[in-house]
């Protein structure tokens, strides 16, 4: 990991107005004007975005809000109808997902995409970029690749230790837990050595244990110079570990700013009200709604009293 | 019911020459299928081509005997491409169905009124192993106590052990490296694949070739074995007896079309030989009522067919499979 200097949240985002799109003192990542329908639907419509380099900003949204469709949209594995984005000052527009990941912008997917009958460490072993006996004229010949696939060993090793996995390294990751296959998906995407990790929804579905030891890794990934792009549902932990929170609402971003004010934006709690109006909910969802709409009353009621 | 002969039968027909054809077809479908998960319904394109392309090379055009391997396996790849280009963008059912039209197809093509002149029509090439023929160390029938052989079918049975050898350990050495993972990948999710930075596209294309040019060994196995090959050795029952011999012994797995190949073909013949016996003679063992002799070859398909289904149910990894894999794959 490239040692760069650590950016201290409260001076990158001095003075940055808190309205979407505003625009950032450093942004890794610039959208502009991308559209994605499916029928007559608009997943997404957003106009400006800019992601703050060395920070971690939270995307949050109801249900159905778009998010999945803008990073599938980001990092190549969906076509927008239009729009231009850059990364790192790159334009990645028409580029397919697997040089989008080389360029050092690498995601993990909402439904957890563990390759089960391959063991932890080989699923490890996959994320490392640049393998000479991942090439076919090499790979029959182990001398050419020897010393290489040592080294990322190693570098597996040290991850799994981190992520806690290590013990696993030789079971099949099928076997492993919801929660472990999160933080599997998570040490695999960070073994491709990226600049820009885009976790959607890591921790949905992981006990409440695992999930500190999930928080605490996210939280220190910018320490080793990567920046975070995340969604998530529970608000709880958008407060506690983002530095920047971005609201998407229909497709559209309406909201920016530092957790705390965001969240007592009166757009946002209305979008989360009422973003189920016209469509039936079901029982979990409408649970949902109801706990992040409470959750975000508490952090006003919370504001209102300091 | 005579043991001996039938011992004897079904131990040569595992490690004949046909068994041979369809554990070269099987190991390439075994990289298509059971490390890449592609679903490749006509490896027998891909032996067509093979065979047709040494036999027509050879008889029609003259070529010497190993400039038209190479023709043959120059042909696989170019339909590999021709195949993989369309579909391995798409799902894997795409695959599927598409190569199994081209197989149809091409069997169609070459046994044509128009390409007569070529390849011959419906009575296809003969009399192109004559290399191969000449090279026979055997010159009396190979006697190996309980089995033997005539000097050229020892011959062909020698050389085709030896091609699958060679074929076991080119499939071992390449799934046991970095690239053979990447497949692996491929085959449990291609975009957790693609997201960690692979060209999935580029690897299923390699794939889809390289288990090709297997199934083209198999072609010229055939062909040689037979001196001849005829558009009706390539019908779409080759591609599926040769998914048979994969599961039977195991996907996945560098022996698997080895064990499945022998046992298949064995059992085949056990089964064969035992209901041919047990209906023939004045006094069969098993009445006419029941079947005749003319129905016993085909019960054993029937035997088989059961057989197969069993063990999918209660052994689906095959017999060579991993429980602990299957295990994962059952939730
Ligand atoms: N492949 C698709 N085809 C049709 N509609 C889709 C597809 N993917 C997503 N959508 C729709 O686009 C909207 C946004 O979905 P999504 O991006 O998954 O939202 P989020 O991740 O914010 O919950 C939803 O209304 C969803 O139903
Ligand atoms: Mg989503």
């Amino acid at each position: 990991m490239p040692a760069e200097t650590t950016i201290d949240p409260a001076t990158a985002f001095a003075g940055i107005p808190r309205s979407p799109g505003s625009a950032k003192s450093d942004p890794i990542l610039v959208a502009e004007h991308i559209n994605r329908h499916f029928g007559g639907l608009t997943a997404v419509d957003v106009e400006h975005l800019q992601v703050q380099r060395g920070v971690i900003t939270a995307l949050i949204g109801p249900n159905g809000a778009g998010k999945t469709t803008f990073f599938n949209v980001l990092t190549g594995f969906d076509r927008p109808d239009s729009g231009e984005w850059r990364f790192d000052g790159q334009s990645l527009k028409g580029m397919p997902a697997y040089r989008v990941a080389r360029s050092g912008m690498v995601r993990t997917f909402q439904l957890t995409k563990a390759l089960a009958k391959l063991t932890v460490l080989e699923n490890m072993r996959l994320g490392a970029t640049q393998q000479r006996g991942e090439r076919l004229v090499n790979a029959m010949f182990r001398p050419r690749w020897r010393q290489q696939e040592k080294e990322i060993t190693e570098r597996a090793y040290g991850l799994l230790e981190r992520f806690q996995l290590a013990g696993m390294a030789n079971e099949f990751a099928g076997s492993l837990s919801g929660g472990q296959r999160k933080l599997l998906e998570m040490a695999r995407a960070l073994m491709v050595q990226p600049k820009l990790v885009m976790l959607d929804e890591p921790m949905a579905g992981v006990n409440p244990a695992l999930k500190q030891s999930l928080l605490g890794h996210v939280r220190s990934l910018p320490d080793d110079g990567m920046t975070v792009l995340f969604v998530e549902h529970d608000m709880d932990v958008v407060r506690d570990i983002s530095d920047w929170v971005v609201v998407m609402a229909e497709g559209r971003i309406i909201s920016e700013g530092p957790p705390t004010s965001v969240m007592g934006d009166q757009r946002v709690i209305d979008a989360y009200l009422g973003a189920h109006h016209d469509a039936p909910l079901t029982v979990e969802e409408e649970e949902q709604v109801l706990r992040e709409a409470e959750q975000i009353e508490a952090v006003r009621a919370e504001e209102t009293r300091e | 019911m005579d043991w001996g002969p039938l011992f004897t039968n079904s131990l040569e027909a595992a490690i004949g020459p046909v068994a041979i054809t369809y554990c070269l077809a099987a190991i390439g479908l075994n990289i298509h299928f059971g490390y890449t998960g592609l679903l490749n319904f006509g490896q027998a394109a891909f032996m067509a081509i093979g065979g047709y392309g040494l036999g027509a090379a050879v008889v029609t055009f003259g070529v010497p005997f190993v400039l038209a391997l190479l023709i043959g396996f120059g042909g696989t790849a170019v339909l590999a491409v021709l195949l993989g280009l369309p579909t391995l963008r798409l799902r894997t059912d795409y695959l599927a169905i598409t190569t199994l039209a081209a197989a149809e197809i091409i069997r169609q093509v070459l046994g044509s009124l128009t390409l007569e002149p070529w390849l011959g029509g419906k009575d296809g090439r003969q009399g192109f192993a004559a290399t191969v023929r000449d090279l026979n160390p055997f010159s009396g029938p190979v006697d190996l106590g309980i089995v033997g052989f005539r000097p050229f079918d020892a011959w062909v049975i020698l050389i085709g052990w030896l091609a699958i050898a060679l074929s076991c350990l080119v499939v071992w050495l390449l799934m046991r490296s970095p690239w053979g993972r990447v497949l692996k990948g491929i085959r449990e999710d291609e975009d957790a694949v693609r997201a960690l930075g692979k060209n999935v596209y580029g690897y299923k294309m390699q794939a889809l070739m390289l288990g090709g040019l297997f199934g083209c060994v198999a072609g010229f196995m055939m062909g040689v074995s037979r001196s001849s090959v005829v558009p009706d050795n390539f019908q779409t029952d080759l591609t599926f007896f040769a998914f048979c011999v994969l599961l039977l012994g195991g996907a996945a797995r560098v022996f698997g079309p080895v064990v499945g190949a022998i046992l298949l073909w064995g059992m085949l013949n056990v089964l064969g030989n035992f209901f041919g016996q047990a209906t023939s003679g004045p006094n069969p063992i098993i009445p006419t009522w029941i079947m005749d002799s003319n129905q016993s070859s085909l019960v054993r398909f029937i035997v088989l067919g059961i057989a197969l289904m069993l063990l999918m149910i209660y052994r689906p990894q095959g017999i060579f499979g991993d429980k602990r894999e299957l295990a994962i794959h059952a939730r």
